[in-house]
């Protein structure tokens, strides 16, 4: 199949040609270029959410709720599960899938598993690129749920329009975890495995969390907590109403056209840094001389810097 | 390019509850760089292979401790190729008595490894056989 046909596969929500250019994107495969340039002008329409929170919170199953809520509108639905690669071995183990069972079958759901590959932040580097190919093949909300993350692997924000970040309860001192990062990305906070003790305890932390930031920001949406036991399928309604008023506010007050422009003014210098990157790297590796350069510099005879100033110059002579 | 990772579903097809052997196996292949999708107990072959079909997977790994490897490891292969799927590599582990090995290669399994396989060697049979695509 030439280029062309996977870009009109990905616009006919062809499973197998949108699996094999998200394929192409991970393995930075040059033919994925010319497909997303193709398939580019039909994005735009897909409702993105990111559900993130520490490990164990319950993301895959929660996103495996709210999938089968959209079902059940009618809407279809694009799944993006991460997990984390290993920084020993380069390989990972991607398992949230396991909780998106029921959803497996169902043709109106396209769920890909995708590994970190040493990126930080909580995402992939080609998590927007493949939310791209899931939008352009016309599904209607795009579900990204981060790996587990910490206190500030906050990257979700940027490529979602509702970001919902889980909490249970029971994880210790929650105050240490309000000064920045994750507590402050919410559009949405959930409290999942409600039922465990310690439940109301941290609703009122996050309640008091979110009053005084409205006190100290002038903002027009002040994020809600809805407690869910996603294992039981409670909460859900609440939680996609929830995503459904954010959503509706974002779209009357414009900020999530301001959103989406952000996103495309980072993006696009992303994208021009990556490619620029990656054909210098190329050169460079190609003619060995990366090796040389760590040489003279364990020898004392370059420093990175002047190395630097010597590429750059080479690339602006070039240019020339 | 990036490097290029083999990408493996892990499943075990119908009611087999043994899962000890699939998950130290997807351990192991992920150890030696690969990205497996473990996708857990109680698969029907049409979820193995929707899911190998959304993960572009190279290698679908079956595991059956429970004698029902004749049936299932046919039909997630002739699945596969239903769907177009002719260069995912389709291996088998778990309990598979060593006559019933033949009939499972005829019907498109690549490998069977058996009790006793060291892993080792499935990791070389992999990286060896994996097909381009």
């Amino acid at each position: 199949m030439s280029d062309i046909d996977y870009a009109k596969g990905v616009l006919e929500g062809s499973p197998g040609a949108m699996a094999r250019v998200m394929t192409w994107l991970e393995n930075e495969d040059p033919r994925s270029m010319s497909v997303m340039r193709e398939i580019y002008p039909h994005t735009g329409k897909a409702y993105i959410i990111g559900i993130t929170g520490s490990p164990g919170a319950g993301k895959s199953t929660l996103t495996d709720k709210i999938a089968q809520h959209y079902r059940k509108l009618n809407l279809t639905v694009g799944i993006i599960a991460l997990d984390p690669t290993s920084p020993f071995t380069g390989g990972a183990i991607l398992g949230d899938r396991i909780r998106m069972s029921d959803l497996s079958l169902d043709p109106g759901v396209f769920i890909r598993s995708m590994a970190t590959r040493g990126f930080m932040g909580g995402l992939s580097k080609y998590t927007s690129d493949v939310i791209k190919v899931m939008d352009a093949s016309g599904k209607d909300i795009i579900i990204v749920e981060t790996v587990g993350v910490g206190q500030d692997e906050v990257d979700v924000m940027n490529i979602a329009d509702t970001t919902c970040v889980v909490c249970v309860p029971g994880l210790g001192d929650i105050i240490q975890s309000m000064k920045a990062g994750v507590m402050e990305i919410a559009d949405v906070f959930i409290i999942n495995k409600s039922d465990r003790a310690g439940a109301d305890q941290i609703y009122s932390e996050i309640e008091y969390l979110v009053a005084i930031t409205s006190d100290i920001k002038k903002r027009t949406w002040d994020p809600p907590i809805v407690k869910t036991i996603a294992v039981n399928d409670e909460g859900i309604d609440e939680l996609i109403g929830a995503i459904k008023r954010h959503r509706e506010q974002i779209e009357k007050d414009e900020s999530l056209t301001e959103k989406r422009k952000k996103r495309i003014r980072q993006e696009t210098l992303q994208i021009i840094h990556y490619e620029l990157f990656r054909m210098l790297q190329e050169h460079i590796l190609r003619e060995g001389r990366l090796e040389d350069m760590v040489e003279s510099i364990m020898n004392n005879s370059e420093t990175p810097y002047s190395i630097m100033q010597k590429i750059v110059d080479d690339v602006i002579r070039f240019r020339k | 390019m990036a490097d290029k990772k083999i990408k493996v579903i892990m499943a075990k097809p119908g009611l087999d509850g043994h899962d000890r052997g699939a998950k130290l196996l997807a351990r192991i292949l992920s150890e030696s760089g690969m990205e497996v999708v473990y996708t857990g107990l109680r698969q029907t072959p049409d979820m193995i292979v929707n899911a190998a079909l959304q993960e572009d997977a190279d290698v679908v790994g079956l595991s059956s401790l429970s004698g029902v490897h004749n049936y299932f490891f046919p039909e997630v292969v002739k699945k596969l190729k239903e769907k177009g799927l002719n260069h995912v590599l389709v291996v088998g582990g778990g309990i598979i008595p060593e006559e019933d090995v033949p009939g499972l290669k005829k019907a498109g399994m690549a490998e069977i490894f058996g009790p006793g396989t060291s892993t080792g060697k499935i990791v070389e049979y992999i990286k060896t056989n994996v097909k381009a695509k």
